[in-house]
């Protein structure tokens, strides 16, 4: 029963009084803030040409590519696209850039995933800056309250992701076609837009929350041998999570980077037949 | 066979005080960080503490923080050091200080009994056990730990911040429940005991923000974040967050 006399717990890091005297709140003598600062310029150059890019509203089709970014396009407002990703489901109330609509749930994807929290934690809020650091906090709470405690909504971001993903594949499919919209061609932009579907594919599937769905939840693989190898698969894509992390957030940048070269007119999209 | 002369900051002191000691000692090919800590004890500083015990890598006993990394003495080679480069030694800095390289580790014991251990499954008895490989791989895997409390030193939640000891366990413990909750045979639900849910309310599962020292730390090379923690946080959405699971448990329940 509790007396209201038990002694509270000290506060403190490192330099709390029963632990060895050192007042360096670190000995590492190698570069160990390189990683940190590396995803941190990483993440804010993508956040800086992401957020231009989403408001910029202009330049996001030329056909047949469409932009991931403003992929499905849901308001009225957005340029008509042949036997595009076009629904109007927002409607013509809908004022500002439609991929704000949409980015939401790739962003709400990658904000949550297990390797960008590692990498935000670390890179922009130093909890810890890195192994045996002394992070700059007084107080620590990690993610058990709100807001930090909403990291748990990641497999709902993982279910939206999946249908992005699927809608994403279809524009791919839609770049087999020139200009005039006539099937069985292809040019420098389909290319560009295949390897970003396949990385985009990859990270999804890659992702903890599929690797727990798939079979990770079981405790007897050998009754459920089909989601034991569905777990393994996934578990050896899962492995290369932070890569393919990095390699489909370039690739989604480059695929609407060169959507917005062609579609301002920098230059004509190569074909190749 | 080539010798030199390396120059050493080993920490002395106790509860009390202490600092870093200056040492020039001599270094001959293929030998590790432990060697010379026992050279110094041989020829400079009779009194120096050190725990340690196998030499191989495999007791967990030799944990100290090198050149402020968490690692296993026994395990650092000399050769990974420049020859001019001063190699600091110092116990590990999560943890009460007993004398120079020697800390008290006894807050992993007490957070190891708060662990209810394996519940055997009713009817069978020991020699009774079968089981199938790919059930047992997971658990396997957090077998290998040596208990070295390198990742529970590292971890930033007790290591920056003391008062977290009280309601978190760390993630050696933390992969001692997962261990158990991915045992095939471990009856724990059957007498009411939700693993996956005392990692989060008991154990302190969400102060984890999986920045992954832990894995970086291991000497054994247990993925403890991806493999053990990450699985945990899942099995608790299961149970906590997710309200398709926790409709489809009940409907299945009924019927």
């Amino acid at each position: 029963m509790a007396t209201g006399t038990e002694p509270q717990p000290v506060s403190g890091g490192v330099r709390t009084g029963t632990r060895a005297a050192i007042d360096a709140p670190h000995l590492r003598t190698d570069r160990w803030w390189l990683a940190p600062a590396a995803t941190a310029a990483g993440l804010l150059a993508f956040v800086v040409y992401s957020t231009w890019r989403a408001f910029a509203d202009a330049d996001y089709y030329a056909a047949p590519y469409v932009s991931p970014f403003y992929s499905p396009c849901l308001a009225e407002r957005c340029e008509p696209m042949r036997a595009g990703p076009n629904w109007e489901i927002f409607g013509g109330w809908w004022g500002i850039s439609p991929a704000i609509i949409i980015l939401i749930f790739p962003l709400g994807f990658r904000l949550t995933c297990y390797y960008y929290r590692k990498a935000y934690y670390r890179g922009f809020w130093a909890s810890p800056p890195a192994c045996a650091v002394a992070e700059p906090h007084k107080k620590y709470t990690g993610e058990t309250r709100f807001p930090l405690i909403l990291q748990n909504i990641h497999r709902y971001f993982f279910y939206a992701a999946i249908l992005v993903a699927g809608i994403l594949t279809y524009d791919t499919v839609l770049a087999f076609r020139d200009e005039h919209y006539a099937w069985g061609h292809m040019g420098l932009g389909t290319l560009v837009f295949l390897v970003n579907i396949v990385l985009i594919w990859a990270y999804t599937l890659s992702c903890h929350s599929c690797r727990h769905i798939v079979g990770g939840k079981l405790r007897h693989f050998s009754k459920h041998p089909v989601r034991y190898r569905m777990w393994q698969w996934v578990g050896k894509l899962n492995a290369r999570h932070m890569q393919l992390a990095w390699a489909s957030l370039l690739s989604v940048a480059l695929a609407d980077f060169y959507v917005y070269l062609v579609a301002s007119g920098v230059f004509d999209d190569p074909r190749f037949f | 066979m080539s010798s030199y002369e390396a120059r050493f900051k080993v920490w002395r002191g106790d509860a009390q005080g202490g600092d870093l000691e200056d040492f020039k000692v001599e270094v001959n090919d293929g030998e590790v960080v432990l060697d010379i800590i026992h050279r110094l004890q041989a020829t400079q500083a009779p009194d120096l503490a050190v725990r340690w015990n196998c030499k191989a890598g495999k007791c967990g006993s030799c944990s100290a923080e090198i050149n402020g990394r968490p690692r296993l003495m026994c395990m650092t080679r000399m050769s990974v050091f420049e020859r001019d480069e001063t190699i600091t030694v110092t116990p590990l800095r999560a943890f009460p200080v007993v004398r120079d390289l020697v800390t008290d580790v006894g807050f992993n014991y007490q957070k190891a009994r708060e662990i209810p251990s394996f519940v055997p499954p009713e009817g069978l008895g020991p020699g009774d056990y079968r089981m199938f490989q790919e059930d047992v791989d997971r658990p396997q895997e957090f077998r290998k730990c040596i208990e070295c409390f390198l990742c529970q030193d590292t971890c930033h939640v007790v290591r920056d911040h003391e008062e977290n000891k009280q309601a978190f366990a760390g993630p050696r413990f933390l992969m001692r429940v997962a261990e158990l909750d991915m045992h095939p045979l471990d009856a724990a639900e059957e007498t009411g005991l939700d693993r996956g849910r005392t990692a989060q309310d008991e154990h302190g599962l969400g102060y984890c923000n999986i920045t992954k020292c832990c894995t970086e730390v291991c000497p054994e090379g247990i993925r403890i974040t991806d493999n053990a923690l990450i699985p945990l946080k899942e099995r608790a959405v299961d149970r906590k967050y997710d309200p398709l699971v926790w409709l489809g448990n009940k409907i299945r329940r009924r019927s």
